[in-house]
């Protein structure tokens, strides 16, 4: 089933919690809404289910208008970060309730929510009350009532935020084998830009109730639209300076105090003369090595595989991917190297991207 | 082994509980004495034990045309019952109103139940006297009843909507996108969830129905079929002949024990409340 949501709007008064959001979702497409708290994402998704009513705009399921549409005629399954178990009814009689509420047969109840139980792989828990689960298993109760009534739409809100760290990392991966073996078009709602990168087709980024950015992972990471959406996404952080590029022999140069960096050609050209604006280079772009620019050691945490190392030169500060076996210490001089390959530029007032638009 | 001290550290506390409680326990000891006794003086009784005071479980003692105490006991069972069920069916559909729905005036409503919970139903005596005489309630249980749960139900509407307050949003939710309506997600999902709370206020509102006397003694007449226990009591004294206290303490002692049977059994229940109630879920 393709969503579609046009100028979407939700206010309360003078609370804006979203703001014409307009994208569409093709049919089993699996699309993270990313953004900070407040931002708007799960305003979106609970009028996406029908539990807020929007101020304005509309969603299209398919070809249908489904703004007056209450939650039980929209064919959906939602996940909570609270699971959302009802705590007197048994696992059976959790995954089963949306049956009961369709007066299905008794026989057709239990075949149906055994077949999901197995499916998550707690199918021998049938008796038990949720108090009686872990976390995980809890959760993939919640996930099994979710689907049983095969859903054409399927919202989660955080799903995995109260989790441990370990038990993440594998429901990530079983949640999205399992929207890809089932097929059912999926809006997954996370603060974890970890979660949204790995998980979703498409991502749309929001802030402050707007839609900042919607594409493509590796289009969102490579080429973000605005400075938000860059610093973001991925961890460690983009690091943010002032610089004035101009041209020189050839070359373009971009200039800060103590800093002197050539970009690439395709990048300087669209920003050159034109005075001040933002430069953005990952971390991973900015190594501990010979013959780059001085600067002072500030931290350095190890993190197994690299060191991240923050580093001053002058007014700025950098972080910085540095290998572990240079055993870069604090208080050091350090010589840091900027691979400007993808550097990214911003306009300092529209905090807009000057490079993609 | 314990110092001196030590040992005067723990006994302490157990030292001025056992002192507050004891004046009460006295107070319950003299009741059960005088109740067997024929006369007592202090906490002994004179003149030997005698079962005359218990005579009104047999025979009425106001002479015919008067209810014997069964019928009052009925009443007052009647009473409290009708007051528990109401109390606790109205207060916990307004509890959930005010809980989770928005409505134009709900604020003002919420401070009107607050306002009217501490409100004197003394002064409102005479007021409701015309009330219930013109709809010829007057002097009738059933009208009775209706007030007693008038005075009850902000108490029990705060009660019940501080409970739903408790409950996530998210199961609602939940239980609203499995395809269920409304009052379906109420009688359904929330209100299993909150046993310990309705088990609260239907222990409150019996024990208060149970024990009413004002209201009772105000809107019925004399110690007629309408009478419930407490009113029924009040006739055991008066100005004009000597007062019979043995009887009064036995009938005092028989309105006692159902109560106290009652909140034996439910006390358990009444603790869970206040050890955070619903589990699981959230």
């Amino acid at each position: 089933m393709r969503v579609e949501l046009v100028n979407l709007t939700k206010h309360w008064g003078n609370v804006v919690g979203a703001d014409r959001i307009s994208l569409e979702i093709g049919d089993g497409e699996f699309v993270a809404f990313l953004g900070p708290s407040g931002c708007g994402k799960t305003t979106t998704l609970l009028m996406v289910a029908g539990i807020y009513k929007p101020t304005a705009g509309t969603i299209h399921f398919d070809d249908q208008v489904v703004n007056l549409l209450p939650p039980k005629e929209r064919n959906i399954g939602m996940v909570f970060q609270s699971y959302a178990l009802y705590p007197h009814m048994t696992v059976y009689q959790n995954i089963s309730y949306p049956l009961k509420l369709q007066k299905r047969p008794k026989a057709e109840m239990r075949e149906r929510a055994q077949k999901v139980a197995d499916m998550m792989g707690i199918g021998n828990l049938m008796d038990r009350k949720p108090a009686n689960l872990s976390g995980g298993q809890q959760q993939r109760v919640a996930l099994g009532r979710s689907l049983i009534k095969e859903p054409q739409l399927l919202l989660f809100d955080e799903p995995l935020s109260n989790l441990d760290a370990r038990l993440r990392l594998s429901m990530r991966g079983e949640i999205k084998r399992l929207q890809m073996d089932l097929g059912i078009t999926s809006i997954y709602v996370t603060h974890d830009q970890v979660e949204a990168m790995t998980m979703a087709d498409r991502i749309a980024v929001m802030k402050d109730g707007h839609l900042q950015a919607y594409a493509k992972p590796h289009e969102i990471y490579d080429h973000p639209r605005t400075r938000f959406v860059a610093g973001f996404v991925g961890n460690p952080p983009m690091n943010f300076f002032e610089v004035e590029v101009i041209r020189e022999n050839g070359d373009y140069h971009a200039r800060a105090e103590g800093i002197d960096l050539v970009v690439p050609k395709e990048r300087g050209e669209k920003v050159v003369e034109k005075g001040k604006i933002i430069m953005g280079i990952r971390p991973e772009d900015v190594s501990i090595a010979g013959g780059g620019i001085q600067g002072d050691v500030f931290t350095v945490e190890p993190l197994g595989r690299d060191d991240l190392v923050e580093a001053h030169i002058g007014d700025f500060a950098f972080r910085a991917l540095a290998d572990p076996a240079l055993g870069t210490r604090m208080g050091e001089r350090a010589s840091l190297n900027f691979d400007t390959e993808n550097v990214q530029f911003f306009d300092p007032e529209t905090e807009r991207s000057l490079l993609w638009n | 082994m314990m110092t001196l001290r030590q040992k005067l550290g723990v006994a302490t506390p157990y030292v001025i509980l056992t002192i507050s409680v004891v004046p009460i326990f006295v107070g319950y000891l003299w009741l059960v004495i005088n109740s067997f006794a024929v006369r007592t003086e202090g906490l002994l009784p004179v003149g030997g034990l005698t079962l005359e005071n218990w005579r009104f479980l047999v025979e009425a003692p106001f002479g015919r045309g008067y209810p014997s105490i069964w019928r009052v006991t009925f009443n007052t069972f009647l009473i409290a019952t009708f007051m528990t069920v109401l109390v606790v069916f109205v207060s916990s559909l307004a509890g959930y109103a005010l809980s989770r729905l928005k409505f134009s005036g709900r604020k003002s409503f919420l401070s009107l139940t607050l306002i009217l919970h501490a409100f004197p139903s003394v002064t409102l005596l005479i007021g409701i006297f015309f009330v219930l005489r013109a709809l010829g309630l007057y002097n009738n249980l059933f009208g009775v009843g209706l007030v007693m749960i008038g005075f009850e139900l902000p108490f029990g509407i705060w009660l019940m909507k501080g409970f739903f307050d408790n409950v996530s949003w998210d199961m609602e939710r939940a239980a609203l996108i499995d395809g269920a309506s409304r009052l379906r997600v109420w009688w359904e999902i929330i209100l299993p969830t909150i046993k310990p709370g309705i088990a609260a206020l239907a222990i409150f509102a019996f024990i208060s129905g149970w024990n009413a006397w004002l209201i009772p003694r105000t809107f019925t007449i004399g110690a007629g079929q309408q009478a419930t226990l407490s009113v029924y009591l009040q006739n055991f004294q008066g100005d004009t002949v000597m007062v019979q206290w043995g009887a009064v303490t036995a009938v005092g002692l028989f309105q006692l024990i159902p109560v106290a049977l009652f909140f034996i059994f439910t006390q358990d229940l009444l603790l869970t409340i206040y050890s955070g109630g619903a589990k699981g879920g959230t």
